[in-house]
């Protein structure tokens, strides 16, 4: 089958540069074809970017505490976009402090994240979900 | 002695450019009218005739010509976004030497075509989708250019997946499939695209547009004109073979209706903690900027830099500058012929070099972010560049080309401006570039010897 594609990069004015490399490969390695866009990215790459690689999801990482502020909208552009539907996943340290997990991952899924991932998430982790949003079974996987 | 003749159908002028190649030596220049509407061998006889009365009577062995004439190479680019392969199929079209009219994104519209119809280009460049990405978007548009009324040449170069498909869409036309400009976002493939171009424009535009009667003087025409200005600076550039090239360089053409910058630089960020934004653009770069030129386009100069800064460059009351710049927009071959118009063309000239090249350099912002200072750059970062080459008959011929010329640099009240910080002017005084880019399709070393003569003096340093 098609490889599945994915945008990936580091969301906002954050420059955390090596964790979205170590995705990069993660993604690649678990059979993905990937698009990353590196660090200080904003909504308007991941969406250019997501229509001209025709990609089946996009992939927000936020390490600095401003993830709250940096995603808001991001789903309706994609939707203003013609990107209906795509899958969007967010990941990292995405709010300011240490706040109960379950309460931050229903304000970004209120924002239209389909997926939330806390700190110190494995990259296995988020390669099962996408196989499982894909309906990819283990005897596809590469 | 070898003489070879190279000549420029400009679309005012005919210039004619006789070479020894043995030698490495100018024999001469000449100019004359470009004589298109007629027959364009007409202001070639004419050229000749004016160079022969210094050279004496040459017989050459070969012949050469490159093409503007007759509007240039008349291009529309399509792409998907705007800033992504859209921005990359306009870049494949400079640099290939087109004029490139309109790049349009996304779906053509009813409208769009209307408009290419009336513009009726000599090639339209089809791209769209990375590899393996977006295709509806380029079938989409393959099947609005195959509903075109005239068999324009086509250029596909997009999602290499969807190619196959768009042939089949297209395939009463003339058509040629190249590789995708963008198979890799961000990243530019442009060359495969911009030899196919150069081929169709050889064996498809020359003839159609009643240059070929040329051709039983010259060994044909082989490049448009601002193609053969490209390679002539990056010869210079580079070098060939054993023969040292003086090193990345930046060019500015200052014309009448326009004004093209070429970039002959990798443009990389200056240190560790810059971070690049959008797609990577050509070694070799050209840009023009339609709106920039000394008479047809003069209006754009003033709007872009301001009155102010027109009359501050001048020395003229600003309230003047309006009318004047008026009556030379409506009189394009007026020449100054008093102290207050050649003062106003010194500014004009000064505002047009500074927009073209702060236009074509890239970017650097400052941002402050949680984790410290950091720099943003768009574009080329220039400012290494050791050489500014400056051509084009507004700025060979005025008077104070240097001081004109230094405007294409660093300006420490625009530092997010990326241009050259500490480059020494060199202007082609007998306007020879294009002609070094049509010799060094055959007599490279001989061109590249005559270029650092000429223009960089180059050999007396070393």
């Amino acid at each position: 089958m098609d490889k599945k594609k994915l945008v990936i990069g580091v969301i906002g004015a954050d420059v955390h540069a090596v964790g979205i490399s170590i995705l990069q490969h993660a993604f690649e390695d678990a059979g993905f074809d990937v698009t990353n866009l590196g660090v200080m990215v904003s909504q308007e790459e991941y969406i250019s970017a997501a229509i001209e690689t025709g990609a089946d999801a996009i992939l927000v990482s936020s390490l600095y505490g401003h993830g709250e502020l940096d995603c808001r909208g991001l789903r309706d552009k994609c939707d203003e976009a013609g990107l209906k539907g795509i899958l969007l996943y967010v990941g990292g340290n995405i709010v300011v402090g240490k706040q109960p997990f379950d309460e931050v991952e229903k304000r970004f899924k209120a924002m239209g994240f389909n997926r939330v991932f806390g700190p110190g998430t494995a990259p296995e982790t988020t390669i099962a979900a996408l196989y499982e949003d894909f309906g990819i079974k283990a005897s596809e996987k590469e | 002695m070898k003489p070879v003749l190279l000549v420029d159908f400009g679309s005012t002028n005919t210039k004619v450019t006789a070479v020894d190649v043995e030698n490495c030596q100018i024999l001469g220049t000449a100019a004359a009218y470009t004589t298109v509407e007629t027959d364009i061998n007409e202001g070639l006889h004419n050229a000749l005739e004016i160079m022969e009365k210094t050279t004496g009577h040459l017989e050459f062995e070969e012949r050469y010509a490159c093409s503007s004439a007759a509007g240039g190479l008349k291009m529309i680019s399509i792409g998907l976004v705007p800033e992504l392969t859209a921005q990359a199929s306009r870049e494949a079209s400079l640099g290939a030497g087109a004029k490139v009219w309109k790049t349009y994104s996304f779906n053509l519209t009813k409208g769009d075509m209307k408009e290419i119809e009336e513009y009726h280009p000599d090639i339209i460049l089809l791209t769209g989708g990375t590899d393996g990405g977006n295709s509806e978007c380029i079938l989409y548009n393959a099947e609005m250019l195959s509903q075109l009324s005239y068999d324009c040449p086509i250029v596909i170069a997009g999602n290499r997946c969807a190619a196959d498909e768009c042939a089949e869409i297209l395939k009463d036309r003339s058509i040629s499939i190249c590789e995708n400009v963008m198979p890799r976002l961000g990243e530019l493939n442009i060359e495969p695209t911009q030899k196919q171009i150069r081929e169709i424009f050889l064996k498809r535009i020359v003839q159609g547009k009643g240059l070929s009667e040329a051709s039983d003087l010259v060994s044909g025409i082989i490049m448009p004109t601002p193609s053969a200005m490209l390679t002539a600076m990056e010869l210079l550039s580079d070098g060939w073979e054993d023969h040292r090239g003086i090193g990345e360089l930046v060019g500015v053409d200052l014309g009448g209706a326009t004004t093209d910058v070429y970039s002959i630089a990798e443009g990389n960020p200056a240190n560790m903690a810059t971070v690049m934004k959008g797609i990577q653009e050509p070694y070799a770069k050209r840009s023009v900027e339609g709106d920039i030129g000394m008479r047809y386009s003069v209006q754009g100069i003033l709007e872009a830099a301001g009155d102010r800064k027109i009359a501050k460059l001048s020395g003229l009351n600003r309230q003047k500058i309006p009318q004047l710049v008026e009556y030379l927009a409506s009189h394009t071959d007026y020449i100054p012929d008093n102290e207050e118009m050649e003062k106003l063309d010194f500014a004009l000239a000064c505002a047009a070099v500074e927009t073209a090249v702060a236009r074509h350099a890239g970017s650097l912002e400052q941002v402050y972010t949680p984790c410290g200072l950091t720099y943003l750059q768009s574009g080329k970062d220039l400012r290494r560049v050791k050489y500014v080459v400056v051509t084009g008959g507004a700025l060979i011929h005025a008077k104070h080309t240097e001081e004109i010329a230094s405007h294409a640099l660093f300006d420490e009240s625009a530092p997010g401006s990326l241009r050259p910080e500490n480059a020494e002017i060199l202007i082609d005084r007998k306007y020879i570039l294009a002609a070094m880019g049509l010799l060094s399709q055959h007599y490279p070393a001989a061109a590249l010897e005559i270029m650092k003569k000429e223009i960089a003096y180059y050999g007396h340093k070393e």
